[in-house]
């Protein structure tokens, strides 16, 4: 619609959507294939495991290939932009700290706990979105995951991932 | 007045100063959830489901967790008001409607009585929502105890088939989004055969997708990324909500009598129909505008504009737990998660529910009158604090939701690998959304695709691989014929336009 502000588009509305038809599309296939290896038909005892998915997957399939044709035929409508650069830019700036984020608690090297990684993350925004102070900064992130840590560690007894620092302190 | 009986028992039920706490702080997190972008009632409810295993293992603990988890569904509804009122922000799908005539009484500086109007009428559709469930939902259980597999089956054939039917979008859309949710539920070990389905020997996978974390993935962060690619800037309007104003409110609302009472009855029909609140709030508002004197003037800051659609989705809202409740079908997202906890809490819905728990489903019919109207109270005087959290910055909101997230996925099995697979869902829920891919029967299938799955199967044994059981008596054949005129719905209704000649409208109304 802002065509001008927005800048360039990444993908038309065409792309993605055909995109998303194949990826339905696939989805269908391995279902059916999955469900023949299992056995689709009959068994002396009854419906076989792979009765219902099969079905489940042609009908997959089936509505892939309609959206599919109507993504190709789909015109002026099929050029609009699926999303502007400008918007993905926002889009990944999310996307990718979450990312990060899930793998800092818990990875192979060094994981830090779910804890420590929540107040790295929520730091992180602050200062690079929100260009807060770091007296700010530290009383957020520290508020919140210590709210959290009380709150599910000891007010509901749901342990999460812990890092180093609750091991210090002797919660495990 | 047998039912006036089992609701005074479920009162002293429901009526435990415990219970009333919980209601109390179910409510507060939901109003919470339902203004903050990226959390809604059906993924707070999924998010904080997993803090009630422990908790509904107690005796009469059960009921505890439904009025907990309940109660932040009331409060969502509710939530949902207050952005689109102050903010022009629909904070919930169904709230879109609400926007029309309250942001701009808002700009015209009523956004007092806009509010109180609409937390108002809100509370009068989930009042005549649960009067038509105190005395529906034991006839429905009763009828519903005749049923067997293929009736059940028939049945969620109609709940999904009315999703097709009734869907905005392209119907193929919708059917490929359900079967995709068939298809996540078939993942895993075959509970009949005990063979493996589509796990291609990941061990993760084992277990299957679990619908909690695809509801959090789907539309929470989804949510967030969609929230984020708007660039929403939060500019709203101030809140001045005192007594008198809502005195004033009350004063003028009986006006709209007529207003409210056939939005309630549009509420409760779609509510009980899935598909729900959405096109319940649209529709109720459509149909007062043409009723009403004032008509023309919608959408100027018409008061009648906010009672009709409130009052509409509150009452699909809680009408969504009917079929829940009789049949073991949800009418709405929230409704499924719901509908999932009672399954995790070992309960079995259905209709032998009001046999076997008649004292959960009478506790927690009674705490949906007393949750409503401790809604109401909570929001009608806590507007300002609750408006103050979406001036919060977004650079601190949405990590914290994302934190949220993140620590409710976990605690669903304890698994990173679920947090993973939430973000995969995430970025699926975004897509999907962009793409028109709508993501409720999604969800719905995933929840229901074992039972439906499991009463297929029993009804092709009892028939031997004949489909035709599927009409074999009046019942089954009665209700398999509307899920198939629900299914082809789009197609008929172009048909009927057709004939008409007026092809270049659409047949509902948007």
């Amino acid at each position: 619609m802002e065509e001008q502000q927005q800048g360039r588009a990444v993908g038309s509305m065409r792309a993605w959507e055909i995109g998303g038809a194949v990826f339905f599309f696939i989805v269908g296939a391995v279902v059916v294939y999955d469900s023949r290896r299992l056995g689709s038909g009959w068994a002396p005892d009854g419906p076989q495991a792979g009765y219902f998915p099969f079905y489940i997957g042609v009908i997959i399939i089936i509505s892939a290939i309609v959206t599919l044709i109507g993504a190709i035929n789909s015109g002026a409508k099929g050029d609009a932009a699926f999303v502007y650069r400008e918007q993905m830019k926002g889009v990944l700036s999310i996307l990718l700290p979450s990312i990060v984020y899930v793998a800092l608690i818990a990875n192979p090297v060094y994981s830090l706990g779910i804890y420590e990684a929540s107040a790295i993350f929520i730091a992180f925004f602050m200062r690079w979105l929100g260009k807060y102070g770091w007296g700010k900064i530290a009383a957020v992130a520290l508020g919140v995951v210590v709210t959290f840590f009380v709150m599910f560690e000891v007010w509901f007894k749901v342990p999460l991932p812990k890092g180093p620092i609750e091991n210090l302190l002797g919660f495990n | 007045m047998q039912e006036l009986q089992s609701l005074m028992g479920g009162f002293a039920v429901a009526m435990t100063w415990f219970n009333l706490m919980l209601m109390f702080a179910g409510v507060v997190l939901g109003v919470i959830i339902g203004v903050l972008p990226g959390l809604g009632g059906a993924n707070g409810v999924a998010i904080l489901l997993p803090l009630t295993f422990s908790m509904a293992q107690q005796p009469g603990g059960a009921t505890s967790a439904i009025i907990l988890l309940s109660c932040i569904y009331w409060g969502a509804l509710f939530g949902g008001a207050i952005t689109s009122i102050l903010f022009n922000i629909p904070g919930e799908p169904w709230s879109v409607a609400t926007t029309f005539d309250g942001y701009p009484m808002a700009q015209k500086g009523q956004a007092g009585q806009a509010l109180a109007a609409a937390f108002t009428s809100s509370f009068v559709g989930a009042f005549v929502a649960v009067v038509v469930i105190t005395f529906l939902s034991p006839l429905v259980a009763k009828f519903a105890l005749r049923f067997g597999p293929p009736e059940f089956f028939s049945v969620y054939l109609l709940t999904f088939c009315a999703f097709v039917g009734m869907a905005k979008g392209a119907p193929m859309k919708t059917i490929a989004s359900m079967m995709l949710g068939f298809a996540l539920a078939a993942v895993g070990i075959d509970t009949v055969t005990g063979q493996l389905r589509l796990t291609f020997g990941f061990t993760q996978l084992l277990k299957g997708f679990d619908f909690l974390i695809a509801v959090i993935g789907l539309f929470g962060i989804g949510e967030i990324l969609l929230t984020i690619e708007e660039g929403l800037v939060f500019k709203g309007a101030k809140a001045k909500l005192n007594l008198r104003v809502v005195l004033d409110t009350w004063k003028e609302l009986p006006k709209y009598w007529k207003t409210s009472l056939r939005s309630s009855a549009v509420g409760c029909l779609m509510g009980i129909v899935p598909g729900g609140a959405t096109p319940a709030s649209f529709m109720s508002y459509g149909v007062a505008k043409r009723m009403s004197r004032d008509g023309p003037q919608f959408g100027t800051g018409k008061m009648e504009g906010v009672v009709a659609p409130e009052t509409a989705a509150h009452a699909a809202g809680t009408a969504a737990m009917l079929p829940m409740l009789t049949l073991g079908v949800p009418g709405s997202p929230t409704a499924a998660v719901l509908l999932g906890g009672l399954m995790i809490w070992g309960l079995q819905p259905g209709p032998l529910l009001f046999v076997e728990k008649a004292d959960f489903v009478w506790g927690l019919i009674a705490s949906m009158y007393l949750g409503n109207i401790v809604g109401l109270i909570v929001v009608l005087t806590c507007v300002p604090l609750f408006a103050s959290i979406l001036r919060v910055p977004f650079s601190i909101i949405a990590p914290v939701i994302l934190v949220i997230c993140a620590i409710g996925a976990f605690t669903v099995h304890n698994s990173m690998f679920d947090v993973w697979l939430m973000l995969v869902f995430g970025v699926m829920g975004y897509v999907f959304k962009k793409l028109d891919y709508p993501l409720a029967p999604l969800v719905l299938a995933l929840v229901l695709g074992d039972r439906a799955e499991d009463s297929f199967r029993q009804s092709m044994l009892i028939s031997q691989g004949d489909m035709r059981i599927f009409f074999a008596n009046g019942l089954v054949g009665t209700i398999t014929t509307l899920a198939l005129l629900l299914l082809f719905w789009p197609l008929i209704s172009r048909g009927i336009d057709v004939i008409r000649g007026r092809n270049d409208k659409s047949p509902t109304p948007e």
